[in-house]
C-alpha cells in the first residue's frame, strides 16, 4: 500500500501543494529538452533528405564546438570564430559528400550507416589530435545568473543561461521549419527526401542538395554544441549526451521536424519530472540517465513510427 | 502542330546493356516537333529503358541522342530537365508527403533564378519569383482540372488523380518534350478517357511534343501520330498507326508465331 501510494498519489499531491517547484522542474526540463531537440534536428535533416541515419551527428556537435572554442582560445572574436566554424562545417559537408556518400550511392542503408560510424570515429580522433582532449569552457558572454520570478503561487528560480539557450533554440527551430515549408530550396530538400527518382526528373541535382543538407546539419550541430558547451564545457562526453537524441527521434519520428522538437521537449520535461517526483523518493535518483530510453522502448512496442513519423506501410 | 517535318529528338543506333543483358540494340528513330509519338512493344521490349536513356537515367553504351540539334551520348537527369525534357513514371513517382500544389511547384524548380539566399530568406527576387511561379502553377492546375485537390497531400489521392498530378508537375516545367511512361496504366475507362483528353489538349493547346509508352492499343492508335514498335530491344517497325496495324512482324510479335 505504501509503495502504491508513493507511486500513484503522493507525486500528484506534491505537485498541487508546491506548484512553484513543479514549474521550476518543468522549465528546467523543457530547457534541456530544447537542447535535445537541436541535436535530434540534425539527425532528422539528414535522414529526411538522404535516408541515412547519421551516427556521426553527435560527433558533429562536439567537433563544431571544439573548433569554435579552439578558435576563441586562439584569440579570435566569437562572431568571427562562429563564422569560421560554419565554414569548416560546410567544408566537412562537402568532404563527406565527395569522399563517403558519392562512392556509396545506391548501396544498402546499412552500408551508409556503417560509413557514418566511420566518420564519427575519424572526427573524434581528428578533433582530439588538433584541439586536445581537455574540457574547455565556453565564454561567449551568455549571461549566467539566477533569476527570481514572482508568480502568484510562490517564487520561481530560473537560470538565465537556460532561458537564453531556450530562446536561441526556439528561434533556430522556427527558422528551419519556415525554411523547409515555404522556400523553394526547402521544397527541393523535401522533394529529395520523398523520392530520389522523381526529384531528378524535375531537375533537382541530388548531389548539391546533399551538400546543403549536411551543411545545414553541421550548422545546427554548431549551435547545439555551443549551447551544450556553455552549460557543461566542451568535452568528449558531449557526443554521448548527443545520443539522447535517439529516444527523442523514436518518440517524435525520424522524418518529422516538429516531431524532433516536440519529442525533445517531452523527453526533457518527462525525465526531470520523473526524476524529481518518482526517481528520488523511490529509486534513489539517477533515473535521468535511462528514463528516456525506457519511454522510447515502450513507444517502439506501440507506435514504432513515432508521434509524427510517416506510417510505415509495406505493400506485399 | 507547327512544322511537323522538323525533328525535335533523334535517337541513333542506341545500344544499352546491363552486364550481359542487352536491353536495347541499335535502336534509331526520330521524334518530330509537335507530334504525339508512341513507343509500343510486348513486356520487356525495352520501352521504359528507351525513355530512361532519353531523360538521362540510363547511359547507353553506344549511339547518340540529338535533342534540339545538340548531339550527346550521356546526360544527367537534371540536365535533361533543364533542356526541356519532362516525364512521368510507370509507377507514379510523386512526393507523397507534399500537397498537390507543392508537388506541381517542384516542377518549376529549374525556372527559378533567384540565389539560394534570396530564396531561403524569401526576399527580393526570391519573393517575386515565388509569386510568378505560383501563377503559372495555378494555370496548370486549372488546365488539368485538379483545383479541388490543391491542398491535399498526394499520398491520400486515388491512383487516377495521382497520375494527373504527376502530369501537372511535368507540365509545370513547360517542357518541349514530354515523356509519358504508361500514363493510363491501371486506370478505369472513365479515367482513361480523361487522361486521353488531357494528353490531346496538352499537345494541341500547349503545342508540347509528346512521347508515350502505352499498352492499350486502342488508346495508342487514337492518340498518336506515329508509332515505333520495339521487341527484345530491337526496333521492329515504325510508322503511322495504320501502317503499324497492318505490319505482319508486329502482329507476330504480339500474337506469337507458330513454328510448325
Amino acid at each position: 500500500m505504501e509503495t502504491l501510494y508513493l507511486i500513484f498519489i503522493d507525486p500528484f499531491v506534491q505537485m498541487v501543494v508546491e506548484p512553484a517547484f513543479l514549474v521550476e522542474v518543468l522549465i528546467g526540463g523543457l530547457m534541456s529538452g530544447v537542447m535535445y531537440s537541436l541535436v535530434a534536428l540534425g539527425f532528422v535533416l539528414i535522414f529526411k533528405a538522404s535516408g541515412i541515419f547519421n551516427f556521426a551527428q553527435g560527433i558533429f556537435v562536439l567537433f563544431a564546438a571544439l573548433n569554435f572554442v579552439g578558435l576563441m582560445d586562439l584569440g579570435v572574436h566569437p562572431i568571427l570564430a562562429f563564422l569560421i566554424t560554419v565554414g569548416i562545417m560546410t567544408v566537412l559537408a562537402f568532404a563527406v559528400d565527395r569522399l563517403v556518400l558519392r562512392p556509396l550511392v545506391n548501396q544498402d542503408p546499412i552500408i551508409l550507416f556503417m560509413a557514418t560510424i566511420g566518420i564519427a570515429f575519424f572526427l573524434e580522433g581528428f578533433g582530439e589530435s588538433i584541439w586536445g582532449g581537455d574540457v574547455r569552457p565556453v565564454r561567449v558572454g551568455i549571461p549566467d545568473a539566477a533569476l527570481f520570478w514572482e508568480a502568484g503561487f510562490g517564487e520561481i528560480l530560473v537560470q538565465s543561461s537556460d532561458l537564453f539557450a531556450g530562446v536561441i533554440a526556439a528561434f533556430l527551430v522556427t527558422v528551419l521549419a519556415l525554411f523547409f515549408h515555404f522556400t523553394p530550396v526547402g521544397r527541393a530538400l523535401r522533394a529529395v527526401a520523398d523520392d530520389h527518382q522523381a526529384a531528378l526528373s524535375v531537375g533537382i541535382p541530388l548531389n548539391n542538395i546533399w551538400v546543403i543538407v549536411w551543411a545545414v546539419a553541421g550548422f545546427v550541430a554548431l549551435v547545439a554544441g555551443i549551447m551544450w558547451g556553455a552549460k557543461l564545457g566542451v568535452q568528449f562526453a558531449l557526443s554521448t549526451i548527443a545520443l539522447k537524441a535517439l529516444p527523442v527521434l523514436i518518440l517524435g519520428g525520424f522524418t518529422s521536424i516538429p516531431g524532433a522538437i516536440i519529442g525533445g521537449l517531452i523527453v526533457g520535461a518527462g525525465e526531470k519530472l520523473f526524476e524529481n517526483y518518482w526517481g528520488v523518493p523511490l529509486l534513489e535518483g539517477a533515473t535521468e540517465e535511462w528514463f528516456a530510453y525506457i519511454v522510447a522502448m515502450i513507444f517502439l512496442f506501440f507506435r514504432p513510427q513515432g508521434l509524427f513519423g510517416e506510417k510505415i506501410i509495406e505493400r506485399v | 502542330m507547327n512544322r511537323p517535318e522538323h525533328i525535335l529528338l533523334s535517337v541513333k543506333d542506341i545500344s544499352l546493356r546491363f552486364g550481359g543483358v542487352r536491353a536495347l540494340t541499335d535502336v534509331s528513330f526520330d521524334i518530330r516537333e509537335g507530334e504525339i509519338f508512341a513507343i509500343i512493344g510486348p513486356n520487356g521490349a525495352g520501352k521504359s529503358s528507351m525513355l530512361n536513356c532519353i531523360n538521362g537515367f540510363y547511359h547507353p553504351q553506344e549511339g547518340t541522342i540529338t535533342f534540339k540539334g545538340e548531339e550527346r551520348r550521356q546526360m544527367r537527369p537534371h540536365e535533361a530537365a533543364a533542356q526541356g525534357i519532362s516525364r512521368t513514371f510507370q509507377n507514379i513517382a510523386l512526393f507523397k508527403g507534399m500537397t498537390t500544389l507543392e508537388n506541381v511547384m517542384t516542377g518549376r524548380m529549374l525556372k527559378m533564378q533567384a540565389s539560394f539566399v534570396e530564396q531561403a530568406l524569401y526576399i527580393g527576387r526570391g519573393k517575386r519569383e515565388e509569386i510568378a511561379h505560383r501563377e503559372k502553377v495555378e494555370e496548370v492546375i486549372d488546365f488539368l482540372e485538379i483545383q479541388s485537390i490543391r491542398k491535399t497531400p498526394v499520398g491520400r489521392l486515388p491512383y487516377g488523380l495521382q497520375k494527373r498530378v504527376e502530369l501537372a508537375r511535368a507540365l509545370a516545367a513547360e517542357p518541349e518534350l514530354l515523356l509519358l511512361d504508361e500514363p493510363m496504366a491501371g486506370m478505369n475507362v472513365e479515367e482513361k478517357e480523361d487522361m486521353c483528353r488531357f494528353v490531346l489538349s496538352t499537345n494541341h493547346e500547349l503545342g508540347t511534343t509528346i512521347a508515350l509508352i502505352e499498352h492499350d492499343m486502342g488508346v495508342v492508335m487514337d492518340l498518336s501520330d506515329r508509332v515505333v514498335v520495339l521487341d527484345y530491344g530491337r526496333k521492329l517497325a515504325e510508322g503511322t498507326p495504320d501502317e503499324i496495324r497492318g505490319n505482319q512482324d508486329v502482329i507476330d510479335a504480339y500474337l506469337g508465331v507458330s513454328h510448325d
